[in-house]
């Protein structure tokens, strides 16, 4: 098993070089290597093609590598990129611990590595040039003042939690009960963790719907778009109508959230940005013209309801 | 003699007593923090309760303890259920957005797929001599694989009334999911007790060398329990799918091979395997989703629903273990003496 994910991933930079000394030539052309967690759901497939498009409109050459899921195939392709001798790094890591060595390499070699998406664990921050994130608190307070300003401050909102422990989860709750604080007519008054999955956010959903009066239930706010989705299916089995009976929050904005908005059966959404790529190449580039670069940038989605829901859903499943 | 003292005997007879005892408590405590949970109402023409929401979600992990239950009987185990429901919602999924097949058919081919993947597994562990917990580890890992690949990565959905009645169609008041366990678990005491599969199941996991030389086909009874833990698999995996509309590779069934484990030791069978019950496995499957929904219910932090079910899981595993009850035993003596 071992041996076969080395000659994949060898395979792999193998055939990055080949492609990168073919398009050759043309010395000033950035070389940047990408270690992606893997393909484990819709919003990082997203995320993986908007930095593959950003790179190729920059006319960055991307070393893109899969990892699926396993940090030692992130490892294993960070040293592959170091003894490449790419310009820089972009790594989105599947966990926090662990990146001290490999990322001590990369030092020693020169090559500035970016950290994209999740958080790394460093005491030392000068192993990495910045990182880029999506401040998941804000993404929570966003979905807390659309649903307060649609309900003029008073609901019982039922809360599907994303998996125990997660930082997505714990900031998103954060953030939206940091707003919700302020509206004494607010409140949430059931919360269950539903996984981040659209099967257990349905099941979570029916055990909600029958431990109390549906009427008494004002909005559903989810940590992503899955669950709502879910809930939405156990809304139409109970035969309430979602989207006007109950109101419907997440985040995320992956494509399918957008047919339930167009049809009218969820509200609201806040984008969990997929567009890292652009922030990471810019912090690259700057660093490499001798600038200094910030640690931490942000990167802020929108908040998208029915009314362009539609044409976002077209806009996102056409490209 | 059918007193009430009779009946409990002839439960602890068939080690039904503690299993039902649990499942009774558990409920007790919903009622408590829930009164109106269990309340009927037809809405519909379908019946609506908390007794029906526990059936009808319990359904994939009872679906797959049945099976389960055979191999575990067989002293083998398939820790790669949950890996071959993910298959079978891949395949009916991919067959639905791509092609025009009638959903029978679609269902047939999403349980081919169990079947072959229960073949395998059996294959591995009968024809190759190749230890369970191994055989079917390699399906556990490469066969989410296999999913996720049909997927493209992706969850697929899909809008089929037909094929979407699996999973959250009504009959005659109940819900599907409901109506299949109840079907696989009426043919299975049908094939186990009417035939001599169940007798030879229960050989081969006492003592398999012996039953060879005894004559009982080993190697054809171990395929077959691999082939119908398979299907088993299988069929929970297109419930769960259908109940979503959407086949979602990384996540439906993940786990559930320790649920299904669970069900069957909570049950009563020994891992050990030469000793098994069907009803009980299945009773196993109620037990951990009465809990799941208890927790849901009751309002605790959901930080402390795992440590809160192994607790009580522990409990009715210590109450079913050798040693306690002996020890109830003395203490029954001691008060009618």
């Amino acid at each position: 098993m071992k041996q076969l994910i080395t000659l994949i991933v060898s395979a792999i930079a193998i055939a990055g070089c080949g492609s990168g000394s073919s398009e050759g030539g043309a010395d000033d052309q950035l070389t940047v290597g990408f270690s992606q967690v893997g393909s484990e759901s819709g919003w990082r497939t997203s995320f993986t093609q908007a930095v593959q498009a950003e790179a190729r409109d920059r006319g960055i050459d991307l070393k893109f590598s899969d990892a699926q899921q396993k940090q030692e195939n992130q490892i294993r392709a960070v040293r592959s990129f170091i003894a490449q001798g790419v310009d820089a790094i972009v790594i989105a890591p599947v966990v926090e611990t662990g990146w001290k060595p490999v990322l001590t390499e990369a030092k020693r070699a020169g090559i500035p590595v970016v950290i994209v998406d999740r958080n790394m664990a460093l005491e030392d921050d000068s192993l990495y040039l910045t990182r880029v994130a999506s401040d998941f608190v804000e993404e929570g307070r966003k979905a807390g003042r659309w649903l307060m300003e649609e309900t003029g401050g008073d609901c019982d909102i039922v809360e599907l939690q994303g998996t125990v422990g997660a930082t997505a989860a714990i900031d998103r709750m954060t953030g939206f009960n940091e707003v919700i604080a302020n509206y004494p007519d607010a409140e949430i008054v059931m919360t269950q963790t539903a996984d981040f999955t659209r099967a257990r956010g349905k099941e979570i959903m029916e055990t909600f719907l029958r431990a109390m009066d549906p009427a008494d239930i004002c909005a559903v706010w989810a940590h992503n778009d899955e669950m709502a989705l879910g809930a939405v299916i156990a809304m139409k089995e109970a035969g309430i109508d979602p989207g006007d009976d109950i109101l419907v929050v997440s985040v995320d904005a992956v494509p399918d959230i957008f047919k339930a908005m167009a049809d009218g059966d969820t509200n609201a959404t806040v984008e969990l940005s997929p567009h890292m790529g652009g922030p990471a190449f810019d912090a690259i580039e700057a660093h490499l013209r001798g600038e200094s670069v910030e640690k931490l940038i942000s990167v802020n989605g929108d908040l998208f309801t029915q009314e362009t829901a539609a044409e976002e859903y077209q806009k996102r499943t056409a490209g | 003699m059918t007193g009430p003292k009779s009946i409990i005997s002839t439960l602890q007879r068939h080690g039904a007593l503690w299993p039902l005892v649990a499942l009774g408590l558990i409920w007790l405590v919903i009622i408590i923090v829930n009164p109106g949970f269990f309340a009927f109402t037809i809405q519909d023409g379908r019946v609506f309760g908390g007794v029906i929401d526990i059936f009808n979600r319990g359904a994939p992990v009872a679906l797959i303890a049945i099976g389960m239950s055979l191999v575990i009987a067989t002293g083998g185990i398939d820790l790669s259920v949950g890996a071959v429901m993910a298959i079978a919602g891949a395949v009916a999924a991919n067959l639905i957005v791509g092609t025009d097949l009638p959903a029978p058919l679609i269902i047939l081919a999403g349980l081919g797929a169990g079947l072959a993947a229960g073949l395998l597994n059996g294959t591995l562990v009968a024809g190759f001599g190749i230890q369970p917990i191994v055989a079917t580890l390699i399906l556990l890992v490469a066969g989410r694989g296999v999913a996720q690949l049909l997927n493209d990565g992706q969850i697929i959905t899909f809008q089929n009334e037909a094929f979407a009645f699996v999973g959250v169609g009504t009959l005659l008041g109940l819900p599907m999911p409901v109506w299949l366990v109840l079907f696989v678990l009426a043919a299975m005491l049908l094939i186990t007790r009417r035939t001599a599969l169940g007798l030879f199941v229960e050989a081969v996991g006492a003592n398999a060398s012996a039953s060879h030389y005894a004559g009982v086909p080993v190697r054809a009874i171990k395929l077959t329990v691999y082939a119908i833990a398979g299907l088993c698999a299988a069929l929970a995996g297109l419930v769960a799918t259908a109940d979503i509309q959407g086949a979602d590779a990384n996540n439906v069934g993940l786990w559930i091979e320790l649920d299904a484990i669970l069900a069957v030791v909570i049950g009563g069978t020994s891992l050990m395997g030469g000793r098994y019950s069907l009803v009980l496995a299945v009773v196993g499957a109620l037990i951990i989703q009465s809990l799941n929904t208890a927790v849901v219910l009751s309002g605790i932090p959901p930080k402390f629903n795992l440590v809160i079910k192994s607790a009580v899981i522990v409990a009715v595993l210590m109450l079913q273990s050798p040693v306690a009850q002996a020890q109830l035993a003395s203490l029954r003596r001691r008060f009618t003496a």
